[in-house]
């Protein structure tokens, strides 16, 4: 586990749904500390991509590696690896019968057999850090929805992962509200958390990333920085896609 | 209908092991229907075939077929049903506990039956828990026993409570049956002894009897419709 070992390797990675070749022959390996944006058009495979690092979704062939370890099977070694990855919804999946607080630290008291009172604490000081401490005692259900998507992230880092995936984190809240939760996104990128981040936001992918991978019809296009991605996409796939989105 | 004057002590005797049958039916029930449930939501695969195995046979088989089974079935493998004599609760319902197995054998006829549709209005209150929960907690960590334990169960109760009543309400009635299969004195057997052996008039023993299963269920299902309405507050 040297420290220039990659945290995330996939290598040949297929995933089928039914006749559907979702994820077709995938390589990509993610370096410690690196922000990697994954864009592409809807139904690319992005988020299947996102969701198979944590085996959310199994794949069909090919292998994963997180950490030096191939991903297990269902069952306590999976979720012990789970705990170390960080995952963040589209539609938030805040749990509905716990208040925020609770959220936050379901994860370190059960998962981590964290004293309550040494959790609560860690829990409030993420929640501050997210910015609504303020919010700590309600229900999900009495959130806008930045804050459910800022204390679903205050959630994951409860458990201090390694990795965070966001699966189009932005994608379900009004655009006044994208902002808070790119903001929190941003500063996570720049204190060296490694993550993995499909989104629609090409200010974000230009301005945190490290790499740009674009992504089509389940294939990996293109794998490069943000500033030659969008100065000079080499596929005509990627041209067509960044021609479409950034005309207006 | 003085029969309901004269002979009450029958019909009372009749209720109280009706409710018997039914308390120690609908306790095995929800326990055995719950771990069938259990089974068919694991991500194991051989534990959901044999839920889902179970769910096909009892819920597709008629009860009388069940009661058959149990009452001539176990009796040709040689068992009595001896294990449900459990000391301390035969002390309270006495039919467990007798040298006449008919008790102990419809019981788990009826415990076996229902617990089939348990699992199911379990399983349908699970379903309507939305997937992203169960989801979030997994990439938590959190176990499959963990996540069912304090994400999915919580959150599944209120969509199951009003179809377990129901199931609940069938089981009391279907448990009318019992009588046909060798337990005697129960409400129903009730029926057949004060009419048959002793010549009372259908209508009032018939009226009698639906009263007794009537104390039974009405107020179970205004108990229902009390936590519904609790609930559609709650939302």
């Amino acid at each position: 586990m040297a420290k220039g070992e990659p945290l995330i390797v996939l290598d040949g990675v297929n995933k089928w749904f039914g006749p559907l070749h979702v994820l077709d022959d995938v390589s990509l390996s993610v370096g410690r500390g690196e922000v990697v944006v994954v864009i592409g058009p809807s139904g690319s495979g992005k988020s299947t991509l996102c969701r198979t690092i944590n085996r959310l979704e199994p794949i069909t062939s090919g292998t994963i590696t997180f950490d030096g370890q191939p991903l297990p099977a269902e069952g306590k070694a999976l979720a012990r690896l789970r705990s170390e990855v960080g995952m963040v919804f589209q539609s938030f999946n805040l749990f509905a019968h716990k208040t925020i607080l609770e959220n936050v630290t379901l994860g370190p008291i059960k998962v981590r057999k964290e004293k309550p009172a040494a959790a609560r604490e860690r829990g409030l000081a993420l929640l501050d850090r997210v910015g609504i401490a303020n919010q700590a005692d309600k229900y999900p259900a009495q959130l806008s929805g930045g804050q459910q998507q800022r204390a679903a992230i205050a959630r994951a880092l409860a458990m201090q992962p390694k990795a965070m995936l966001f699966d189009e984190p932005t994608s379900a809240l009004d655009p006044e509200m994208v902002g808070e939760v790119l903001d929190v996104m941003t500063s996570l990128a720049s204190e060296g958390m490694t993550m993995v981040v499909v989104t629609h936001e090409m200010g974000f992918a230009r301005h945190a990333a490290n790499r740009v991978i674009f992504m089509a019809d389940g294939q990996l296009v293109e794998d490069a920085p943000p500033a030659e991605f969008f100065a000079n996409p080499r596929s005509e796939r990627a041209k067509d896609f960044l021609s479409k989105i950034l005309t207006h | 209908m003085n029969v309901l004057i004269d002979r009450f002590d029958v019909f009372a005797g009749g209720f109280w092991l009706t409710l018997q049958i039914c308390v120690l039916a609908a306790t095995g029930a929800l326990v055995l229907g719950a771990v069938v449930a259990v089974m068919r939501i694991s991500p194991v695969p051989p534990l959901r075939a044999v839920g889902t195995g179970y769910v096909n046979v009892f819920r597709n088989m008629p009860l009388t077929v069940v009661m058959f089974f149990a009452a001539f079935g176990l009796p040709a493998l040689g068992s009595n049903a001896d294990f449900l004599r459990i000391p301390g609760l035969d002390a309270i319902f006495s039919r467990l506990g007798t040298d006449l197995p008919y008790f102990r054998f419809a019981l788990i006829a009826l415990v076996l039956y229902t617990a089939a549709f348990v699992c199911e209005a379990l399983r349908s209150g699970v379903n309507a828990v939305p997937a992203g929960q169960a989801e979030a907690a997994r990439s938590l960590g959190l176990t499959f026993g963990q996540n069912l334990r304090y994400v999915v169960l919580p959150q599944s109760w209120k969509a199951s409570v009003v179809p377990l009543g129901s199931v609940i309400i069938a089981m009391i009635k279907n448990s009318a049956l019992a009588g046909f299969f060798g337990v005697v004195g129960d409400l129903s057997a009730t029926a057949d002894q004060l009419t048959g052996a002793e010549g009372y008039a259908f209508i009032p023993v018939a009226i009698g009897i639906s009263i007794g299963y009537l104390i039974m269920t009405v107020p179970l299902g205004a108990l229902l419709d009390r936590i519904e309405k609790r609930q559609a507050v709650a939302r």
